[in-house]
């Protein structure tokens, strides 16, 4: 009977197991169900090159391209911010922060995951955007610029904690022999602990990255959702999540406009994948040392 | 340039990094400080307990608050089992073969889809392809395979760090495996599921992109009744009162908020203060 029990219990574990295995190929099966429905009657370079996002008139147009450029801006910007604060930040958790304050310190830049992503981006929308406008005297604050620096604060947190994780694993042995030939500490940190966590650092980065790409509410509430290219980082963006975050309420299901949709998520899909593979392949190469 | 001495330039270098770190921690205290400013005044007992009134410009936020729970609680339900178990496989079962290296990448991949896209999925095949319509249970599912990678990697990290020696001593006395898991590994590891799961809880609360089409609705009269029924979420309604509805007074918008934030916050802070105490009384 125990043997019974045992064995039902253990099979059902196995499917667990397996189950995310199921999930992915579920979720790309779907989406790409109706993404290749899509390309089929619209071409995929017209579609990725596309400069008009017109779904809804009578001849349609499904071009994601000012799209692509939204995301590609408003994540640019947001790595230019975050990374380098997020690096020192890591270094000072990891390095030179008293032993007493550390965990306060990485708590704190954990809150900022806790925040919902609507909670941020109402608050940049009542705070942040008026003020950019006025600093900067344009006719609107809701653009990638607005949106690169929120995301940058939501970015943090992964880049900080993946970072100062890598940064602690350096053995202990390399910065010994350092100070022992007489380096600073400043000269160890940077020549050597910053050195041997550069994969770490590279894959928390890359993590990041992912999340600000996947980052829906907060954009779409601060970047203004204009479908035109934009020429500078200092006007209105529409990103890949936001459109279809803020069209698929809209659409007739199961028609072009719905299945144009589904072809932006498998484009997202397949880029925070190969981002995620990447990052992952970063990390394993800073455990095997 | 000038060459500084090793000394000065370690110094001016710290200050650089502490700088930057206070740069890190600001905004987010910024954020919950400009919530706590603006909204306290609007939370009174009848804001939190009564229905939206004179379209949502008055009255209270109690359907988006219990739909809200409604949802957090289905979800957790469903992803809690499965999660862990899907890790006790991981953990005490798997090998280290192609099919486990396998898992590890889906898991990851879970991790990274972006939430709108789990939405779609969602939308795609419980509210259209299984015909739950727009209800809690549709975006009960969705959340669901959303906050599964997350309770895999947190109840993992549980299982793991119960010591070796527990499995050998138990295994060494003739009892199964299962029986192991069950009796030995699982009440040690048990404290560190929880803490996972009350942050996955926290996580979950706050998620709007995935419930966007598959449960929340603009604004529904009643208080959910099943878990088939559209309901308001706190999330969705903050967004639908900040950016859809003209005119909306702003301290409503600024309570909505901040009765979202200390929902999250406090579940938060419960899971870390958990995890200090289990920590501390670990007995290995």
């Amino acid at each position: 009977m125990r043997k019974i029990i045992d064995t039902t219990i253990e099979t059902i574990i196995f499917i667990c197991g397996i189950l995310s295995i199921i999930f992915v190929v579920l979720i790309f099966g779907f989406l790409f169900k109706e993404g290749f429905a899509f390309f089929k009657s619209f071409g995929i370079i017209e579609f990725i090159t596309g400069r008009f996002w017109y779904p809804t008139s009578n001849t349609p147009s499904f071009g994601i391209f000012p799209f692509i450029i939204g995301s590609i801006l408003v994540t640019v910007g947001a790595c230019i911010i975050a990374v380098p604060i997020g690096v020192m930040t890591a270094l000072y958790i990891s390095e030179v922060a008293p032993k007493g304050i550390r965990d306060v310190l990485k708590s704190a830049v954990e809150l900022m995951t806790a925040i919902p992503s609507v909670v941020v981006g109402f608050v940049g929308m009542v705070t942040l955007v008026p003020f950019i406008r006025t600093l900067f005297n344009i006719p609107t604050g809701l653009t990638a610029f607005s949106g690169s620096i929120m995301l940058a604060f939501m970015a943090m947190p992964t880049i900080v904690t993946i970072s100062e994780d890598a940064m602690r694993s350096v053995p202990w042995q390399y910065k010994e022999g350092a100070l022992a030939l007489g380096a600073t500490k400043w000269q160890t940190i940077r020549r050597i602990v910053l050195k041997a966590a550069m994969p770490g650092v590279i894959a928390a980065i890359m993590l990041g990255v992912g999340r600000v790409i996947g980052e829906t509410m907060t954009v779409m509430m601060i970047t203004g959702n204009s479908a035109r290219i934009p020429l500078s980082i200092f006007e209105p963006v529409r990103t890949m999540t936001a459109v279809v975050a803020a069209e698929m309420g809209e659409t007739v299901r199961g028609g072009m406009h719905y299945k144009s949709l589904f072809a932006i998520a498998l484009v997202l899909f397949l880029i925070t994948f190969i981002i995620n593979f990447i990052a992952d392949l970063f990390l394993g190469k800073n455990k095997n040392k | 340039m000038i060459k500084l001495s090793p000394k000065l330039s370690q110094r001016l270098s710290y200050t650089i990094l502490f700088l930057a770190t206070l740069l890190a921690i600001i905004p987010v205290s910024a954020i919950i400080f400009t919530i706590i400013k603006n909204g306290a005044s609007a939370i009174t007992w009848e804001f939190l307990t009564a229905m939206p009134k004179n379209g949502m410009h008055g009255g209270g936020i109690l359907p988006a608050i219990l739909g809200t729970l409604s949802i957090v609680t289905c979800t957790i339900v469903i992803t809690l089992p499965i999660g862990v178990c899907a890790a006790i496989y991981l953990n005490e079962y798997a090998k280290d073969n192609l099919l486990t290296r396998i898992i590890k990448l889906a898991i990851i991949n879970l991790a990274g889809v972006p939430s709108v896209v789990y939405g779609l999925f969602g939308l795609g095949i419980f509210v259209m392809f299984l015909k739950l319509d727009v209800s809690i249970i549709a975006g009960a599912l969705t959340l669901s395979i959303m906050e599964l990678p997350v309770i895999i990697t947190t109840s993992r990290s549980a299982l793991n760090s119960v010591p070796y020696s527990f499995r050998e001593a138990s295994l060494s006395l003739g009892v199964s495996r299962w029986q192991t898991i069950r009796y030995i590994v699982l009440p040690n590891a048990l404290p560190g599921i929880l803490t996972g799961a009350i942050l996955s809880i926290s996580r979950i609360s706050g998620e709007t992109a995935p419930v966007l089409f598959t449960a929340a609705a603009f604004s529904v009269p009643h208080l959910p009744h099943s878990i088939f029924d559209q309901v308001m979420v706190l999330p969705y309604h903050l967004y639908i009162i900040s950016t859809q509805i003209p005119n909306m007074p702003k301290n409503i918008i600024f309570g909505t908020a901040l009765v979202l934030l200390m929902m999250v916050l406090t579940m938060s802070f419960i899971a870390i203060v958990a995890r200090i105490y289990f920590r501390k009384r670990r007995k290995w």
